[in-house]
């Protein structure tokens, strides 16, 4: 077994000086000063910059960053110059710009999944932007389709990606704002888009049932299934001119009646604010449909049922960018989450929890831009026994005393082998997993190395339904490693080829293993965890405590409660 | 003397109830209603409201002040300088009331107050006067032409009665001038109710040197040196300072002993003014003298250290001159810059609005007069002098240094100021070589802002951090954060944008689309507030890192650096769509159909006429035409449905030199549309 050693084991134990929390000389711009904390614990967590390690990680994970980079910048791109040149051509603002426009001057803004739909056929980003930004001093999930991409239309990325905006929204009790300019449905996905694509609808008249608000922004097109986003949102306004919501266009009114009708009269912004009354308000433009859609807001009198921050949110002590250093590209080598924590928390501070038993997992009381946080952190990849029965313990104490938690995954999975299948292995993860799943505080996991196995599913893998889920670019998440996967898939041919009597094809194995860990090397990389919506976007490591930030607070727009009456159960 | 009421307003009625505490006597202001919060009133122990508000309701109403002296119990009147402080009647009028008036007697008052009365008791008395000839409402040719033989020319025809330059004409050559002469008399008549001008000889590059006496009833008359006021826009002084660069000891003399004259010829009592112009070649010649406390009197103080309305109200109240006044000597040398709301490069327009802020920097040789104060309004009634800043020092250099200096560093934040016009004059070569006439500001160009275009950006940049910190205040999440990084923050102001990111490498800003090499080194919100935000912003350009304090009032940005100061103001973010509209149009205030139309193009029409209805919900709706004018165009036909905000049609603005002749009598409509036509 694992006993802590004495000294506790450092990634890179420093020969410099410890590194100040203004980073490159920047400013101290936005934080309070540190405060004296004589009673909480202050990590120490200083890093040699020159280690051959350091570097190496460093200008890896550079490279995966630039990796990201280059696929956001497609992103952005949306449908390409000469699409987006045409958009401006007719006097339209871009998605982004609209977004930019509509947030507060100088807040911050958080967007979802902007790989979504890498490795399809479609266009990255799946044509529609999705994030949690700042209007009118309200949190809002703002959900705006790229027109710029087949004309905004949604193909089965764009739902999943529009389905887990909402499910933001919903969860953490933020109004909505569709920036709608979309021609529905891509038609030839259809088979793929129809059935669930009812979930919008559905989705937001129940988030209006839940009392949160919903607002439609129609800039341009908004047909067929698009009509009913503003005909579903409890407020709407049009743009002049641009704004056609109808349910059928002039072609299929002709061919379903034989009328001839043109866009105005079926759907123009005119007609909906005067004679349909679908439209609330009438927006002589792009930047009028803006400043009433800020002043809808501003006039929700919306109040977040959440408490706001409740400790010191100053900076850590140790700069984010040693996070690039620190964090392994090479996720054979494990690295001490705590000189992560010490680069995410307030002050670096962290009151560890158990430091000294199931060392191979680390748990403790942080906060994070104040907002008190429990972290629970892989230290050396495997989950034993002591570190799953910790992880309950922890998961349970969070709950009663309503903490939100942060899973920081570096997780090879819980340990196998007769040793431990005998001390009952199962029945302890087990534990973990009940834990985690029946946990009703707010969770938010990142994937800061390896998620594969079960420990995917123990430290609040997406199936487990985290309220936000983001990767860092090295990471990796796979049923298990490619190695291993591949290893595996190796001794069960070799059993069943010698159970047979077959003789055993060395060569031809040895192609299929190197074939296998590709396969799973490609599929457990991030950008198609990514891609397939399995997490909610893949942020730089230096970003994590800024990232972390918005989503509690957007967490505490809704109220929380611990789960109750299990008791705490001593394992 | 017990109680004092000063007949005055702003810096001048301050200073007069400073001395006054300082002697122990009660202090009484009066007060017109925009005024109800001036500083002036504050200052005194007990104020008194003449209602109104223009002058000739309040501060000029003889029976008014008295009554307010009388309600008041004051026993004795101090007129301040401007408004009653040289009316003969208001000195009579407080005499007959038993007040005493500081000033001196009615009768020097009206001496003095005819130019041409005072001039020929002066020149009776030996004072050296210009060569002039009074010209009569029935002047001919022949006595024109003998007068211009007595002057010479040049020659200054002016107004006999009033000042200010109103009426004055130079004449070069003969030629003109009977023109020159009846163009004066229409002016001074049109000014003054007195169209007597007189004609004199006209000094060129003169200075404008003037010697403060001062006169007791035991018959006793000092003199306190001169001071030169040479630097003056449109007959305005703007700087002056004691003692005069271009008078020596031999001159000094000649000039005291020449106004100590003119003082005993009028037996003068209380604080005078003789004022000379002086000639290149040391001549002098009497102007005028003026029987008030002169607002640059500070500058005398300074470099004498006698109180001179200390010594007002000691011989007011029948005391002999003082000791140290008749014994002062020069020390040092002062001057004095007048910091006025107006806009300079509007011609000197006086500018209005509320002050947020004026203050000036610490500095015990640096004395500011001003009867205003952060949160006071400059008014349009009055005179919109904000402050005399005053420094002395043991030379003259010093003494423009340290002012300067105390000017650049001063928050002015509120109307445009003349600020940097004084700084440029301070600076200037000439001025500081002692190269000073009244033609200064004519002849060299003073109105360059003090903060370049390159500064002025950077200043846009702090605004605009500035700004950035007011939004940030209490947030710890980063400034601006993106994780998809498109665009840069906007900080967009009427006259300039400024673009900027906070990327991990600091800031990255973009003025105008320029990238600016601006770090920033700090940004530290030193408080906020309902008066606005105060940020301190550490830039570092070319290397050099420089303090600037933005302070932030609403969308206005007031930016100071140590050299100089911008003002910036946001642009609406959002500006609403009948913002568009340009003044002349007409919009449908509802969605309706056009029932009627009343007008054609071309017609002229006045504010209020009715050109368009519109029929929404069975109501006419009448569209009026928003300003006098012409209509220009009418964008819809009857029956035609129409949307909010529709231009319907609009109306060009009259800004015909005709104007007058078309409102006075209406003339056909086929002449009037060839003339909007042309």
């Amino acid at each position: 077994m694992f006993v802590r050693p004495a000294h506790r084991p450092r990634l890179i134990v420093a020969g410099r000086g410890a590194c100040g929390s203004t980073a490159r000389g920047s400013v101290e711009l936005r934080e309070a000063r540190p405060l004296s904390f004589a009673a909480v614990p202050v990590l120490r967590s200083n890093v040699d910059h020159h280690s051959e390690r350091y570097t190496s990680n460093r200008d890896g994970m550079l490279a995966l960053i630039a990796d990201h980079d280059e696929q956001v910048a497609l992103a952005v791109a949306g449908g390409g110059e000469r699409y987006v040149e045409r958009h401006r051509a007719r006097g339209k603002l871009l998605a982004r710009e609209r977004i930019e426009l509509l947030v507060d001057p100088d807040s911050p803004f958080l967007e979802f999944s902007p790989l979504a739909a890498y490795g399809s056929e479609f266009n990255v980003g799946a044509a529609i932007i999705t994030g949690i930004g700042i209007v009118s001093g309200v949190e809002c999930v703002i959900i705006a389709h790229d027109p710029t991409v087949r004309g905004g239309s949604m193909n089965p990325y764009t739902l999943k990606k529009n389905l887990r905006a909402f499910d933001i929204a919903r969860e953490n009790r933020l109004p909505v704002i569709n920036l709608v300019e979309s021609g529905g449905a891509d038609l030839p996905t259809q088979a793929d888009l129809f059935i669930p694509a009812g979930n919008i609808f559905r989705n937001l008249t129940q988030l209006s049932g839940l009392g949160i608000p919903t607002i439609a922004l129609v800039f341009g097109n908004s047909t067929a299934g698009g009509a009913y986003v503003p005909g579903m949102s409890d407020h709407t306004v049009m743009v002049a001119d641009r704004a056609k919501v109808f349910l059928g266009g002039p072609p299929l009114v002709k061919m379903a009646t034989g009328e001839d009708a043109d866009d105005e009269s079926l759907g123009g912004a005119a007609m909906h604010s005067r004679t349909s009354g679908l439209s609330d308000y009438y927006a002589v433009d792009e930047r009028d449909c803006i400043r009433i859609g800020r002043d809808i807001v501003a006039n929700l009198n919306w109040r977040k049922l959440g408490r706001g921050p409740s400790t010191a949110p100053d900076r850590p002590l140790y700069d984010a960018d040693e996070l690039l250093g620190i964090a392994s590209v090479d996720l054979r080598i494990p690295f001490d989450p705590r000189d992560v924590i010490a680069r995410v928390a307030d002050g670096s501070r962290f009151e560890e929890y158990k430091e000294q038993y199931g060392t191979s997992l680390v748990t403790g009381w942080a906060s994070i831009h104040g907002y008190p946080i429990g972290i629970l952190a892989n230290a050396r990849g495997v989950l034993f026994l002591e570190e799953a029965e910790k992880a309950s313990e922890f998961i349970m104490l969070a709950n009663q005393t309503d903490t939100p938690l942060l899973f920081l995954q570096n997780t090879t999975g819980y340990m196998v082998g007769a040793d431990y299948e005998q001390s009952g292995m199962i029945k302890d993860g087990a534990k973990m997993v009940n834990a985690v799943a029946n946990s009703t505080v707010p969770h938010i996991t990142v994937y800061i190395g390896a998620s594969y196995g079960a420990g995917n599913y123990g430290m609040c893998g997406r199936a487990y339904d985290p309220r936000f889920l983001f990767m860092w670019p090295n990471s990796r998440v796979a049923v298990m490693g490619p190695e291993q996967l591949a290893g595996v898939m190796s001794i069960v041919a070799r059993q069943s080829a010698a159970s047979a009597g077959r003789p055993f094809d060395e060569e031809a194995d040895e192609a299929r293993r190197r074939g296998i860990e590709e396969q799973i090397e490609r599929e457990s990389h991030p950008f198609v965890m990514t891609g397939k919506l399995y997490d909610d976007g893949i942020i730089d490591p230096r970003d994590t405590r800024t990232v972390l930030g918005i989503a509690l607070s957007a967490i505490h727009s809704n109220t929380f409660e611990g789960r109750r009456g299990w008791g705490v159960f001593r394992m | 003397m017990k109680k004092l009421l000063v007949a005055n307003r702003g810096e001048i009625a301050r200073r007069v109830f400073r001395t006054a505490k300082m002697m122990g006597i009660s202090t009484v202001a009066v007060y017109s209603d925009p005024d109800a919060e001036a500083p002036h009133v504050v200052d005194a122990d007990e104020a008194v409201n003449l209602p109104g508000a223009a002058p000739t309701d309040t501060y000029l109403d003889i029976d008014a002040v008295l009554a307010a002296a009388h309600l008041t119990g004051a026993d004795a009147i101090h007129p301040g300088y401007g408004f009653l402080s040289e009316n003969e009647a208001f000195a009579s009028a407080c005499a007959e009331a038993g007040i005493v008036f500081v000033g001196p007697s009615p009768e020097a008052i009206a001496a003095m107050g005819s130019k041409i009365e005072a001039k020929r008791l002066m020149a009776d008395a030996g004072v050296p006067v210009l060569p002039g000839v009074t010209l009569g409402a029935d002047a001919t040719a022949d006595e024109l032409a003998a007068a211009l033989e007595v002057t010479g020319v040049p020659a200054l025809v002016k107004a006999a009665f009033g000042g200010g330059g109103r009426g004055m004409r130079i004449v070069h050559h003969g030629s003109a001038l009977a023109e020159e002469v009846t163009a004066a008399r229409r002016e001074a008549g049109a000014a003054f109710g007195d169209d007597t001008v007189f004609l004199e000889r006209f000094v060129e590059h003169p200075r404008h040197v003037e010697v403060q006496v001062f006169g007791d009833s035991h018959g006793n008359v000092a003199h306190l040196f001169e001071r030169e006021c040479s630097i003056q826009r449109r007959y305005q002084k703007v700087i002056e300072e004691a003692p005069s660069p271009a008078v020596d000891d031999g001159l000094r003399a000649e000039l005291c002993t020449a106004a100590v004259a003119a003082a005993r010829a009028i037996d003068y009592v209380g604080a005078g003014t003789v004022e000379f112009v002086l000639a290149d070649d040391g001549r002098f010649f009497f102007l005028e003298v003026n029987t008030r406390l002169q607002v640059e009197h500070p500058v005398t103080e300074m470099v004498t250290g006698v109180d001179l309305v200390e010594a007002q109200l000691r011989v007011a109240r029948g005391e002999p001159l003082p000791v140290d006044l008749v014994a002062a000597t020069l020390d040092g040398h002062a001057i004095e810059a007048r910091l006025y709301a107006e806009d300079v490069a509007a011609d000197y327009a006086p500018a209005t609005g509320r002050i947020e802020r004026l203050s000036f920097g610490w500095d015990d040789d640096v004395r500011v007069d001003s009867g205003y104060e952060s949160g006071s309004m400059v008014s349009t009634y009055y005179d919109a002098m904000l402050a005399k800043v005053i420094s002395h020092a043991a030379t003259r250099d010093v003494a423009i240094d340290r002012l300067a200096g105390a000017l650049v560093r001063a928050d002015v934040h509120g109307p445009t100021t003349n600020r940097d016009l004084l700084v440029n004059v301070l600076r200037h070569d000439d001025f500081r070589a002692g190269r000073t006439d009244t033609g200064f500001l004519a002849r060299h160009d003073c109105t360059t802002p003090l903060a370049s275009l390159a500064v002025r950006r950077v200043h846009a940049v702090a605004a605009a951090i500035a700004r950035q910190c007011e939004h940030r205040a209490g947030q710890t999440l980063p400034s601006g954060w993106r994780n998809v990084p498109t665009a840069y923050q906007r900080a967009e102001f009427t006259d300039v944008l400024v673009e900027y990111r906070f990327g991990r490498d600091g800031l990255d800003v973009l003025v105008d689309g320029d990238e600016i090499a601006a770090r920033l080194a700090s940004a530290e919100l030193l408080s906020s507030g309902d008066d606005g935000g105060q940020v301190q912003v550490g830039l570092v350009v070319d290397d050099v890192r420089r303090l600037v304090q933005v302070h932030r009032v609403g969308a206005v940005s007031y930016v100071d650096d140590a050299t100089c100061s911008s003002t910036l103001v946001d642009a609406e973010r959002f500006p609403l769509p009948d913002d568009f509209a340009d003044p002349g149009s007409l919009l449908a205030p509802m969605p309706g159909s056009v029932v009627r139309i009343l007008g054609t193009v071309g017609d002229i029409v006045e504010a209020g006429d009715t050109i368009i209805v519109v029929e929404a919900m069975k109501m006419e709706h009448r569209i009026d035409c928003p300003t006098a004018g012409t209509i220009a165009a009418i964008l819809v036909d009857v029956g035609e449905q129409v949307d909010t905000g529709t231009l319907l049609a609009s109306v060009d603005d009259h800004d015909h030199d005709d104007d007058q002749d078309q409102s006075a009598s209406p003339a056909p409509a086929d002449r009037e549309i060839e003339t909007s036509g042309s």
